[in-house]
């Protein structure tokens, strides 16, 4: 027995010293930036997080590839949150486990305010290619890429009335999530200066989404000649048919989350024709740099990019804008990378493939000019003014 | 008109709920349990119909006819695999946790084979939708299917309960499962085929709720079938009737309630109902009282 406990504590203090070496190993090999991502690769949203991940990828492999950042390479971990918060801040936690100095997302809002719970405890420089709620950018270590919901609130309704789209608008919006009702929030708020009456404000909750026939037809009621949709693709596809089934014919007008919308599997693309959406990027703008993005990202993901991936894009060449204006090191801890980079964040101006000449708030905002779309023939082109 | 539209609106989707709930209640008049599992069944014989119809761009009769026996197959292949060997077990949780078990499971394989995206089912219902009242008043062709294979379900299935051999059989089942077998009914027998008619039931169901509203994914037969639970439950658990009842009232609810109260809060108001019907009649609707002997 005597002899079994001395083996033990033995073998216990020989697996101590191995540890405490591999732990030295682990801070002196740190000579790499590890970027890590979150998004929904599953689930009902995967279109968007499948998007992130590669245009994050993207990025990393052309950056590593032209020699790093200050001639330090990037590495990358991309993990699935299925939209669950839940899921999102285990993704968070598996992430810096593995390493993490620098999170690209979480990518939907919900997830992204979960998060950003947790990333603010290790003062862990975020920042979200798409969550645009005002409650993810809530802790100073976060910053956007995308406009956050009241400002595409703002932008769609100051579109909508200075280019006399419609004079009786209804709205269809989820209650339940954050993203839709800070849209519509904001929405209602400036369509009181606008020249054009919201004539019906209907919502429906995540155990409803099945039937929207009482909110289309109170919209038909009322007189609406536009239903502004603030809410993701999929209950839009169901939105487009039921109104095409009931006969109704309403010009649709929604946000970013619309995006992806063509993509659906067997969706009747014909239904979408007129959608008018207003999203900071257009994989047919005629521009060089889109153009390159868009080829690269088809030759290598068979596909054809959508805004969510353009911000991912864009996300992780802002991270190489702030390392480079704040000369920050991957030997510094995540808390020190963290400050380096907050501070460069309000100096820098970048131009994206989502906006020209991008500009931080310290708390997080981005300032860039939205652009409207409406789909034609099947695609997504750009309304020229 | 729109109250008209309203209520047709609320029987066509309490319909959906009105045959995904038989699935329910048939069960647990006969097993005593409650197959959560019942609703991704619905999901799998939608996907069913979409790969043979729009991947594989058969006829659609086909697929339908193939989503109605991979889930008569699926139905009897979860009953004997998973809840059989748990019928005497000790703790009726045991069987319970089990389905909601196989529920997930049902889940995470659809999003294994199919993929997270949404694909969007067309409709298996080529009708024209009727217009009334000058264009006032717009019925469309799913409705009128979904409202009509309700009813025809709901009769076909009272008759067979009560004038074949088969749902005597299954009455005696429901009613003294030890004094059935001693009577030699089958009683493993009745409660698979009870499986059966369910998911054939679920597969049915699926393709009307899908028709009516098309975006496909794992996820899509959950809601809908916690829904049809609670209308089962609303018109009394165990009993024909009183699913095809719940169904209906639980459908236009809903629909009334988005209309005339507050489109957020139908759900809210779908369940409080729930709750003061409980409170009266606690069997639901039409359940029966079960005096049970000590």
């Amino acid at each position: 027995m005597k002899k079994f406990t001395k083996l033990t504590a033995l073998a216990l203090s020989l697996a101590m010293v191995v540890a405490s070496f591999t732990g030295c190993g682990a801070a002196a090999g740190a000579n790499t930036f590890k970027i890590g991502g979150i998004g929904p690769t599953t689930g009902g949203a995967a279109i968007y997080g499948t998007a992130v991940k590669n245009g994050a990828d993207l990025a990393i492999k052309e950056i590593n590839a032209a020699g790093g950042i200050n001639g330090v390479q990037i590495e990358y971990n991309f993990q699935d949150d299925e939209l669950d918060n839940e899921k999102s801040v285990n993704a968070y936690n598996a992430l810096k486990d593995w390493g993490m100095n620098i999170l690209v997302g979480p990518t939907t809002s919900g997830c992204c305010v979960a998060v950003a719970a947790e990333s603010v405890n290790d003062n862990m420089f975020q920042i979200t290619p798409s969550g645009s709620s005002v409650d993810c950018i809530a802790n100073d270590n976060v910053f956007q890429v995308c406009f956050t919901d009241p400002n595409q609130g703002i932008g769609a309704a100051a579109y909508i009335g200075q280019n006399n789209v419609a004079s009786k608008v209804a709205v269809i919006y989820d209650s339940s999530d954050v993203y839709s009702s800070g849209i519509y929030t904001k929405f209602a708020q400036e369509a009181a200066n606008q020249p054009f009456d919201i004539v019906s404000a209907e919502a429906f909750t995540a155990d409803s989404k099945t039937d929207f026939s009482v909110q289309l037809q109170k919209a038909a009621d009322n007189g609406a000649e536009l239903v502004f949709l603030p809410i993701y693709y999929t209950e839009a596809s169901l939105i487009l048919t039921q109104a095409a089934s009931a006969g109704y014919n309403f010009k649709f007008f929604g946000c970013d989350g619309l995006d992806g919308i063509l993509g659906v599997e067997n969706f009747d693309t014909s239904l979408a024709e007129g959608v008018m959406l207003l999203t900071p990027f257009a994989a047919d703008a005629k521009d060089e740099k889109t153009q390159k993005f868009v080829a690269d990202y088809q030759a290598a993901y068979g596909d054809t990019p959508n805004q969510f991936a353009a911000d991912a894009y864009d996300a992780v060449y802002i991270i190489k804008a702030a390392i480079e204006k704040s000369g920050a090191k991957p030997s510094m801890s995540v808390s020190e990378l963290g400050d380096a980079l907050k501070g460069a964040m309000t100096q820098l101006s970048v131009d994206g493939l989502t906006g020209a000449a991008m500009t931080w708030t310290a708390d997080g905002a981005v300032n860039k000019a939205p652009k409207a779309m409406e789909i034609k023939d099947g695609n997504y082109a750009l309304i020229q003014d | 008109m729109s109250f008209i539209s309203y209520l047709i609106n609320g029987i066509s989707l309490g319909s959906v709920y009105a045959i995904i709930a038989l699935g329910y209640t048939m069960v647990y008049g006969i097993a005593k349990m409650l197959n959560f599992a019942h609703g991704d069944v619905i999901m799998f014989g939608s996907y069913a119909v979409f790969t043979i119809v729009s991947t594989l761009s058969l006829p659609t009769w086909l697929g339908m006819l193939v989503s109605i026996i991979l889930c008569t197959v699926l139905g009897i292949t979860i009953e004997a695999v998973a809840y059989r060997p748990l019928r005497q077990a000790s703790s009726s949780l045991a069987v319970l946790i089990t389905a909601i078990g196989v529920s997930y499971l049902l889940q995470n394989v659809a999003l294994l084979i199919f993929g997270a995206n949404t694909k969007s089912f067309s409709s298996v219902v080529s009708m024209a939708p009727l217009k009334l009242a000058d264009g006032g008043l717009t019925i469309t062709g799913e409705t009128i299917v979904t409202i009509s294979c309700c009813i025809v379900i709901m009769i076909v299935l009272t008759l067979f309960v009560n004038k074949t051999k088969a749902g005597q059989a299954m009455l005696a089942v429901s009613e003294d499962k030890g004094a059935a077998q001693l009577m030699g009914i089958n009683v493993n027998g009745t409660i698979s085929l009870t499986f059966a008619i369910g998911s054939a039931l679920a597969a049915v169901a699926g393709m009307l709720l899908c028709s009516a509203y098309p975006a496909l994914t794992p996820y899509t037969g959950s809601m809908p079938g916690i829904k049809a639970f609670v209308a089962a439950v609303f018109g009394g658990i165990g009993s024909i009737p009183g699913a095809f009842i719940g169904g209906i009232i639980l459908g236009i609810i809903e629909i009334f309630s988005k209309a005339y109260i507050s489109s957020q809060l139908s759900d809210a108001i779908v369940f409080l109902v729930l709750i003061i019907v409980l409170l009266v009649k606690p069997t639901g609707i039409l359940g029966k009282k079960i005096q049970e002997k000590v």
